[in-house]
């Protein structure tokens, strides 16, 4: 095995024969990510519920109750939960990409490929996606809500799902590396962001004009998708989808741009 | 047995340090200053990735600068230097953790890299887990550490709390456990930086057996370290780095002891600092001279246990003054480890200034170190901001003496010798 170590010059992508050779390490440090998160712990692995299950009880009394936002013909608390799973798993993946560069001293002690850092929040979340999801179905059966034929389309939404979380956390983890403003930024992003996302509110909203404008903005096409697929509330939502999926890409490949470009002074900075 | 393993070519690493603070005589200044302090700071910040053009700014150090050598497969190679050489660099570009700013490597063959024991061990995971875990992050597959688990449990010593979390262990289980996981790993060529320095010195030398054992199987291994006598057991031959150079290179022996030569010459009790090649970058010149006297005012270099180490400082600020600086000496062992600081602001609640030619005395009583070589640096210091340091400024020698006024002189074990007493009861 011959390698030639010298200054790297200009943009470069991603080297997947690389990332495959580091598997294990990127498997092992996922099972890391999942194994401490809820250690020492009362409730475990109750707050992946927790989190969106409380919000949904908040909104649906401040939302649906009070402000009487509509719902799409589905009680508000299922309407708002079948929402917040994906956006809490896109929420948390999202910051903890964004933190898990900072900090970590394994950057300066050991080489492997940077870009398993931020890809481990996005998979280890999953597993509270999962769980969170679980109490998705618990909540359909008692409203007596059953999924039509769109539930096909699942995959693919987490697929975008965890596509558009990755490719953001590409962006701001190796932005935040630098620029530490980026941290303190995304906590309250991920609050405006929310808003900005059909999650307490129905996509029915926006004006039809500028539907396809706003579904470049691709965790609406998640969102709603996800309603559509488990709720049957409306037709599959393509006009957001498919704008989001074309920005998802956009983000995540410029992402891969950006933080190979940066990654040589990772070491340097951290 | 001849083929190159690693072939190092006009090597150079550039670093941008510190970002530097600006003080304000004014409120209006600060004020102003601070309003624009997000442009002030973004500039600052997006240069610790550019470096425009001009090489020379004062911020800026090269830690290495033109480093070349080759190293022959199955050669055991020691790198020597003190702190702040760019050993470490060297190693962090070999190990591909950081890139250089130019020059050209070439390796041939499997490369794994030890610069720090147990990275990626994690408090809440068990030894099993942790097992696992640095291994993979060392470049083992799940099938290699799968193969030599009950080895590597064997020789950590830790069997009986491999099911326990990490958090639990003695700081001194840790380490073993990381080096343990360590010592197995079967790279073509390994990289290892200063680990050998941790553990109780049973296990030091389990490591050190460890480490000729990997030495003589033929495998390459770069080796940095401060501990000399290892160097000269382990290695074939070493290079000594002094500020990002290689200034010497030869077999393990020429080269520590060029090295350490060096560092003997500088034995004298009466040191000329005003212009000193180890004063750091950036310092302002303050300090004159510093003299090593004993209790009965002689110049010495010579303290015996027990004895009293008077330092006499002079200092020069010329037409300032320098309102409430702090003093401190450090003192360092043979390994560059600090033993301990005399640091003026600790030691005395009085506070002074340094004007036209300061004369400050520093008398260290009772001297409590093992025998051995020390080495002194001193810095001064302005709210904990540095105004002037010299690094290695002599060395001194303390000999064995009788601390305790008790008769015994019996050497004993440890690093220093404490104060205190024995009270005896006997019932009649």
């Amino acid at each position: 095995m011959q390698k030639i170590i010298a200054p790297k010059k200009g943009f470069q992508f991603i080297d997947w024969k690389e990332l495959f050779l580091y598997r294990h390490l990127f498997f092992f440090l996922v099972w890391r990510d999942i194994k401490i998160r809820y250690k020492q712990t009362i409730l475990g692995f109750t707050w992946a519920v927790i989190k969106p299950f409380f919000s949904m009880i908040v909104f649906s009394i401040v939302f649906g109750k009070m402000a009487r936002v509509a719902s799409d013909g589905v009680p508000y608390p299922i309407f708002s939960y079948a929402a917040l799973v994906p956006w809490t798993y896109f929420s948390s993946a999202m910051v903890g990409s964004t933190t898990s560069l900072v900090g970590n001293n394994m950057l300066s002690k050991i080489y492997f490929p940077r870009l398993v850092i931020p890809a481990i929040p996005v998979l280890a979340y999953l597993v509270d996606f999962m769980i969170a999801f679980s109490l998705l179905g618990v909540l359909m059966v008692y409203f007596h809500i059953f999924p039509g034929y769109n539930i096909v389309f699942l995959p693919l939404l987490i697929l975008l799902m965890v596509f558009t979380a990755s490719g953001i956390g590409m962006w701001l983890s190796s932005l935040a590396i630098q620029y530490r403003d980026v941290k303190f930024a995304t906590t309250f992003l991920t609050q405006l962001l929310m808003y900005g996302a059909p999650v307490v509110w129905p996509a029915s909203m926006i004006p039809e004009q500028y539907r396809m404008l706003y579904g470049l903005y691709p965790v609406a096409g998640v969102v709603e998708g996800f309603r559509s697929a488990l709720l049957g509330t409306n037709p599959m939502p393509w006009d957001l989808i498919l704008p989001g999926t074309l920005s998802a890409a956009i983000i995540w490949i410029s992402g891969a741009f950006y933080f190979k470009y940066k990654e040589r002074i990772f070491a340097d900075v951290v | 047995m001849n083929n190159l393993a690693i072939k190092v070519e006009n090597l150079a690493k550039r670093y941008r340090i510190g970002l530097k603070e600006k003080m304000h005589r004014t409120l209006f200044a600060s004020v102003t200053s601070w309003l624009k302090s997000p442009l002030a700071n973004f500039r600052e910040l997006k240069k610790l990735t550019t470096f425009g053009e001009a090489d020379d700014a004062e911020d800026i150090i090269w830690a290495l600068r033109d480093v070349s050598f080759k190293v022959r497969e199955g050669e055991v190679i020691g790198i020597i230097g003190k702190n702040g050489s760019g050993k470490s660099t060297l190693l962090k570009i070999l190990s591909e953790i950081t890139d250089p700013t130019r020059g050209r490597v070439l390796i041939n063959g499997r490369v794994s890299s030890l610069l720090e024991v147990g990275t990626g061990f994690h408090p809440e995971l068990t030894g099993r887990e942790n097992i696992y875990l640095n291994g993979t992050i060392l470049g083992m597959t799940k099938y290699e550490v799968d193969r030599k688990f009950d080895e590597i449990v064997d020789f950590s010593g830790i069997e009986k709390f491999i099911e326990t979390p990490a958090k639990r262990y003695s700081s001194g289980m840790r380490v073993r456990l990381a080096f343990a996981v360590a010592a197995h790993l079967e790279p073509e060529i390994l990289l290892v930086d200063e680990v050998l320095s941790v553990g109780d010195a049973e296990f030091q030398q389990k490591c050190l057996d460890k480490m000729s054992e990997v030495t003589t199987s033929g495998r390459t291994v770069l080796y940095v370290s401060h501990n000399m006598p290892s160097v000269e057991s382990l290695c074939h031959r070493a290079i000594l780095l002094e500020q990002g150079r290689i200034t010497f290179s030869g077999t393990a022996a020429e080269t520590v002891g060029h090295y350490l030569g060096k560092k003997v010459l500088s034995a004298r009790p009466r040191i000329d600092l005003s212009a000193h090649p180890n004063r750091a970058a950036k310092a302002t010149s303050l300090l004159k001279t510093v003299q090593l006297l004993n209790t009965r005012q002689e110049e010495v270099t010579t303290f015996k246990q027990g004895e009293d180490i008077i330092f006499s400082l002079e200092l020069d600020a010329r037409d300032h003054t320098i309102k409430t600086p702090t003093i401190s000496i450090s003192v360092l062992d043979a390994t560059e480890r600090v033993v301990c600081q005399l640091a003026s602001d600790r030691m005395s609640a009085q506070s002074f200034e340094i004007g036209k030619s300061a004369r400050l005395r520093c008398r260290w009583t009772d001297c409590p170190l093992k025998p051995g070589t020390y080495s002194i640096a001193i810095s001064v210091k302005k709210f904990g901001r540095m105004l002037d340091a010299v690094a290695d400024i002599t060395t001194f020698e303390v000999l064995h003496g009788d601390f305790y006024l008790s008769g015994n002189i019996a050497e004993g074990k440890g690093v220093f010798l404490p104060r205190g007493n024995w009270t005896f009861n006997n019932p009649d």
